[in-house]
């Protein structure tokens, strides 16, 4: 089906429903109101369903129950002070979170972090990654019903937890990375139990893989179910895995990587054609096996020497304004920083992935079945700390 | 239950009632943000098993639940759905506040839309600190307020009265 037939169907739907035309077997309009607690929406989205029957009429999101204004509190934190909040923007991959805007206040700087510190890092980086995403391969069952899966991903995160705690000391939130480096060194065994947790975190991907992915209810309730083809998945701004399933081979690490050594090992970017919500989890699952390669490439051979630039103590950015954008877990994240020379940014905006990945959802839920809906909004994986910041 | 109400129970079945009471908690999880990835790491995996401390993590509705983790940061939008949640919930009812966001506002204490603190608007039992706590504290708190539910006399409480614990 076209985008323009699909379009043209859902229009008559709505005129349906409003003139209730239908005399025969007429059906009363009815509003559904999901959220602003429920388990698919990962937090606090509140998504107002008008339903024809089983069919989803319209679909307006409700953003703002998680609204707790970092642009505006970014303008009065000093630069590493605003590392602390913005930790909590997308609280899976919370390190990922820090990489953009300290590569970007190091860009304004003129300071280039040392290699170590950029290979520990990328390291750190991807461990987010599989943070982030084992937990999406393990909800995504329950969205369609199955619930021991989650428990497996709970189980299978805390090896990588453990990592990350065990480099940063922070179990969620490290606020590890600093202007021009890192804030200590690896601890001593580190690269021996990452390896052994990245074996775990291999075994859990074929585990899902047989578990959930060749599960036939899974695939009834997922593949064909809210198909996004490329244009229109483009033209909302989706990125990360949401466009990668629709077939776009499109991935920030290795398009215009800066600061991150993504260059330096041998990986795959994965892309699926179908652009449902089976090719949306098919291709998380190839991530995360992926980030485990390359997390498994990059502890080969961390290059010695020191983490620190030499960077003042008191941190003023010079004048100017830099914008850089990485591949995190869920999508593109961008920051715009705007400097007046201050101990703290004049302007910060954070351009989120998931915000542009939950505002196709008044098209996509467009004329599916109320149980699709919570596929699809499992399917598409955004975090509300990442929509409403 | 008129002895209940008349606030005359008998110390060793106020005791039984109590230890009953303590062991069978319905909790509701109230997961808001980064501390609910925690709440569910304490409830649902393995490592951290709730269950063995006899709390069940998985009533389908408020109205069937005892105790009410509130878990993350609640914003001014969110706020009148919290209360509606508490008010929903039968008495006796007991919530835990987890972590700084819930607990005064934590990293947002001087933010424009996040409220300071739950209870400013429902009453708390247990604060656990923490941003976020780690599961194991979130497992501490709840075998505090076990305590307390242990020592606490029902007549008091189911009249609404608040507690004072020294």
């Amino acid at each position: 089906m076209t985008v323009t037939e699909r379009q043209q169907l859902s229009y008559i739907a709505a005129q349906a429903a409003d003139a209730r035309v239908n005399l025969e077997i007429e059906t009363e309009g009815m509003t559904l109101n999901i959220g602003p607690q429920h388990p698919a929406t990962h937090g606090t989205l509140r998504i107002v369903a008008k339903l024809d029957g089983e069919q989803v009429v319209s679909a307006d999101p409700v953003m703002g129950y998680m609204h707790r204004g970092y642009e505006k509190l970014a303008e009065v934190r000093t630069y590493p002070q605003v590392t602390t909040l913005i930790n909590r923007i997308d609280w899976l991959g919370s390190f990922a979170n820090e990489v953009p805007f300290i590569l970007a206040a190091e860009r304004l700087m003129g300071i280039e972090a040392p290699p170590r510190a950029q290979w520990i890092r990328t390291i750190l980086f991807e461990l987010s990654r599989i943070a982030n995403i084992t937990l999406f391969l393990g909800d995504m069952a329950v969205q369609v019903g199955a619930i021991t899966p989650v428990f497996f991903a709970f189980r299978d995160r805390e090896h990588v937890l453990n990592q990350i705690e065990a480099a940063t000391g922070g179990r969620f939130h490290p606020n590890f990375d600093r202007i021009g480096g890192l804030k200590d060194d690896l601890p001593a065994g580190w690269v021996a139990e990452t390896r052994q947790a990245m074996r775990k975190i291999r075994g859990f991907c074929d585990e899902i893989e047989e578990l959930v992915q060749g599960n036939e209810i899974f695939q009834a309730r997922t593949r064909g179910i809210g198909v996004i083809p490329p244009d229109v998945g483009l033209s909302y701004g989706l990125s990360g895995a949401n466009i990668r399933a629709s077939g776009v081979d499109w991935d920030v690490r290795r398009d215009s990587p800066c600061g991150l050594v993504h260059d330096q090992v041998d990986w795959k970017v994965w892309t699926h054609p179908d652009g449902d919500s089976f090719a949306r989890f098919w291709v998380r699952l190839q991530e995360t096996r992926e980030a485990t390669r390359i997390v498994d490439q990059l502890l080969d051979d961390i290059p010695p020497g020191p983490i620190m630039a030499k960077v003042p103590v008191i941190i003023k950015v010079p004048a100017g304004e830099a914008y850089v954008e990485t591949e995190n877990p869920l999508g593109v994240m961008g920051y715009y920083v705007v400097s007046k020379g201050d101990l703290n940014p004049f302007r910060v905006k954070i351009r989120s992935a998931s915000f542009s990945n939950v505002s196709i959802t008044p098209w996509l839920l467009k004329g599916v079945y109320v149980p699709d809906i919570i596929t699809i909004l499992g399917s598409l994986y955004f975090i509300l700390g990442d929509i409403d910041r | 239950m008129g002895l209940v109400e008349s606030g005359k129970v008998p110390k060793p079945l106020s005791t039984l009632l109590n230890m009953s009471r303590k062991y069978s908690l319905w909790v509701y999880q109230w997961g808001l943000a980064c501390c609910a990835i925690e709440m569910g790491a304490a409830f649902g995996s393995p490592r951290y098993d709730v269950m063995r401390l006899g709390v069940i993590p998985l009533p389908a509705s408020p109205r069937q639940a005892d105790l009410v983790v509130i878990s993350g940061t609640v914003t001014d939008k969110m706020a009148p759905s919290v209360r509606r949640l508490y008010e929903q919930m039968p008495d006796p009812k007991y919530v835990i506040s987890m972590g700084s966001c819930a607990n005064c506002g934590g990293p947002y204490w001087d933010s424009y839309s996040v409220t300071k603190g739950v209870d400013q608007i429902v009453p708390v039992d247990v604060y656990v600190p923490g941003c976020p706590p780690r599961p194991e504290a979130l497992l501490e708190g709840i075998v505090m307020l076990q305590e307390r539910i242990q020592n606490e006399d029902m007549g008091e409480r189911w009249r609404g009265e608040p507690i004072v614990i020294d």
